[in-house]
């Protein structure tokens, strides 16, 4: 205890150490967001320069039918991405926290690796296995050509769409609940499996609860960028796979419209911390529980 | 010999100008250091910044140029007209030469981004057909000359379409080719090229207009496999799409690797866009830039960049200097109806954009 600073008095030390990080957060999130966040409620004029002019025009075209729909679409492409991503990785998060210690280094590495290398090559590579005349298609013919094998469709469709989503995006959803499932106190596992729980019943029973708050983090890191994606559905994706970031990138660049552009990103904003929101709310409740 | 320059130099070319992939940047940081390392020895020390899209320029022609003038020419890179223009909304950063497409000139003109040229420190500009220099995009006084151009067609593997798909009708309008053609994911291409099928000019195009190309396409959409991002001759090339909108520039890349690939400009005409320079207002060095750009035009130097670029040129004198193969090749240098009822696109206005953006929006929501 007398070998601690208390923070409280030495102000020089606490403003020395949370000066630099805070100043990095203030000048290169906070006033850009700031900018953008004005951007929402200004007016082109001309064609090079925005009025602000703290009009909500944008916000009401956001609101039409149209943009709504697609809004709508894009969540749902994004539930579903980070549903498969819990399904499947779940299981691998399991493994690896019951994997032995030298194993589970490399696992993780195994998990991490694919971040070595640059969204857009993994993006393309993606392409090279799903298309018409890909190593998929390629290998199967190969394999069953004899037996009349068609090749599949499976590039420029909202299919090729998901595989890109849950390719890219599973390991955001396995290291957050690895980190859950590793804390896990293993004893009450033990004691179900004692009483007689079977394995499935105990993960159901005992693991997913005690992981929850695990779970609501991975469901969170994993929706929220699945949701501002675009690469996927532009790079994969055929005439049906508009999502609402492509429309987000679609204002800043060709359609030159940066205040309908920045109204659209915030609204995903809103959501977000909406979202965010509701699980520091869930924690709570948790936590009082 | 000849041949496989020109093959080298247009597969270098495809995974460069229109294309967005981010390893470019890397290929472009090398570049750049191979310039800084060659350009070590000149005595004068003069500079000139060059902002242009990424290897769109001659192997020799910045040395030849250092060799000439004793300056040393520092080019970066941007990879859509998007990229230009926020880079110089907010002020000129110090860059002396750019290369605006053609509709981005009367923007930036309109902007007041553009200086006027003195024609007479260009004497090369004589080296330019008549055709390219009076053009609606940017009217006397000059503030662009252009040094390349483009046209948009239809890329078809010749062994799986009946005939030469002259028409828009196949993209636009017809399900014979389901599921086998990809078109741009441009707006005002997709509209514009649209309102030619239906015979109409592709500037001024009225609302009604953009609405009934609208429902063509939503009525034309399970037929389409893809929306591309200007990454068409991949497609084509790899077997996805038989038939695909595209620059001709691009087309002829692949056609140079592979000879069951074709190229047309429909019938009902077609898009015409220009690379020009141009001297961005707030230019360092104006006198160096309008002798950096007289080189660039003049014929040796002209040769020099599309045996790299392999574009069309709008340069008489570089142009005669060229192979045959190159002079008279088909898809580099298209003829027939289809050109003759082609036209140059003019800039019309944050609101027409708009106007196009949010229907194909809506198409692709549909």
């Amino acid at each position: 205890m007398q070998g601690e600073i208390d923070w409280k008095r030495s102000k020089s030390g606490l403003a020395g150490l949370l000066g630099p990080p805070l100043f990095w957060f203030i000048l290169f999130f906070a006033v850009p967001m700031a900018v953008v966040w004005a951007y929402s409620f200004g007016t082109n004029v001309g064609i090079a320069d925005i009025e602000i002019s703290g009009t909500f025009a944008n916000y009401a075209r956001v609101l039409e039918p149209l943009y709504l729909g697609i809004l709508a679409k894009s969540l749902a492409f994004a539930a579903l991405a980070t549903l498969i991503c819990l399904v499947v990785g779940f299981p691998v998060a399991l493994a690896i926290s019951f994997a032995p210690p030298g194993l589970k280094t490399w696992l993780l590495i195994g998990v991490m690796l694919p971040f070595w290398t640059n969204l857009l090559i993994r993006t393309y590579a993606l392409i090279a296995l799903l298309r018409d005349e890909g190593l998929i298609n390629q290998s199967l013919s190969l394999a069953f050509g004899w037996a009349g094998f068609e090749p599949m469709q499976m590039m420029n469709t909202n299919f090729a769409v998901m595989v890109g989503l849950v390719y890219v995006h599973l390991p955001f959803t396995v290291l957050p609940l690895y980190a859950a499932l590793d804390r896990l106190d293993r004893s009450l596992l033990e004691a179900s499996l004692d009483l007689g729980a079977g394995h499935l019943r105990t993960i159901w029973n005992i693991v997913i609860p005690l992981a929850g708050v695990g779970i609501a983090s991975a469901v969170l890191l994993t929706f929220i960028p699945v949701l501002g994606s675009y690469l996927q559905p532009d790079l994969l994706g055929g005439p049906d796979s508009q999502m609402i970031a492509n429309v987000i990138e679609r204002q800043f660049k060709r359609a030159n419209d940066w205040p309908f552009g920045a109204a659209l990103a915030f609204m995903l904003m809103y959501l977000t911390f909406f979202g965010i929101a509701l699980q520091s709310l869930l924690k709570k409740k948790e936590r009082t529980e | 010999m000849a041949n496989s320059g020109v093959q080298n130099g247009l597969t270098r070319k495809q995974i460069s100008r229109r294309t967005l992939l981010a390893g470019m940047g890397v290929a472009g940081i090398g570049f750049s250091l191979q310039a800084c390392g060659s350009g070590g020895g000149g005595g004068s020390g003069e500079k000139l910044n060059f902002y242009t899209w990424d290897t769109y320029i001659g192997e020799t022609t910045l040395a030849d140029f250092q060799k000439a003038s004793g300056v040393k020419v520092q080019t970066s890179f941007f990879s859509t007209n998007d990229e230009l223009f926020a880079k110089l909304q907010a002020g000129n950063p110090g860059y002396d030469v750019i290369v605006p497409s053609n509709e981005f000139v009367t923007r930036m003109r309109q902007a007041n981004m553009l200086l006027p040229l003195d024609m007479a420190q260009i004497p090369n500009a004589k080296n330019i057909a008549p055709e390219f220099m009076g053009q609606d995009y940017d009217p006397a006084p000059k503030h662009s000359l252009p040094y390349t151009w483009l046209v948009t067609g239809i890329g078809y593997r010749k062994s799986r379409v009946n005939g030469v798909p002259d028409s828009w009708k196949w993209l636009y309008d017809s399900d014979l080719y389901k599921g086998r053609i990809a078109l741009l994911s441009e707006a005002a291409d997709l509209i514009r090229l649209g309102a030619k099928y239906l015979g109409k000019s592709l500037n001024g195009i009225d609302a009604a207009t953009v609405k009934q190309v609208e429902e063509m396409l939503i009525r034309q959409k399970p037929n389409i496999k893809t929306f591309h991002e200007d990454n068409g001759q991949d497609l084509l090339l790899a077997g996805d799409v038989d038939l695909v909108m595209e620059f001709n520039g691009d087309i002829a890349q692949i056609a140079a690797e592979d000879p069951d690939i074709g190229f047309v400009v429909p019938k009902e005409g077609s898009l015409l866009n220009a690379d020009t320079l141009a001297i961005p207002k707030g230019a360092p060095r104006v006198d160096l830039a309008h002798k950096f750009i007289n080189f660039l035009l003049d014929a040796e130097a002209g040769k020099g960049i599309i045996e790299t670029i392999l574009y069309p040129t709008p340069n008489v004198a570089a142009k005669a200097l060229m192979p045959e193969s190159y002079r008279s090749n088909p898809i580099i240098f298209p003829t027939g109806p289809g050109m003759d009822a082609s036209e140059w696109g003019k800039f019309e206005g944050p609101e027409q954009q708009r106007l196009f953006e949010e229907a194909i929006t809506r198409v692709r929501a549909a």
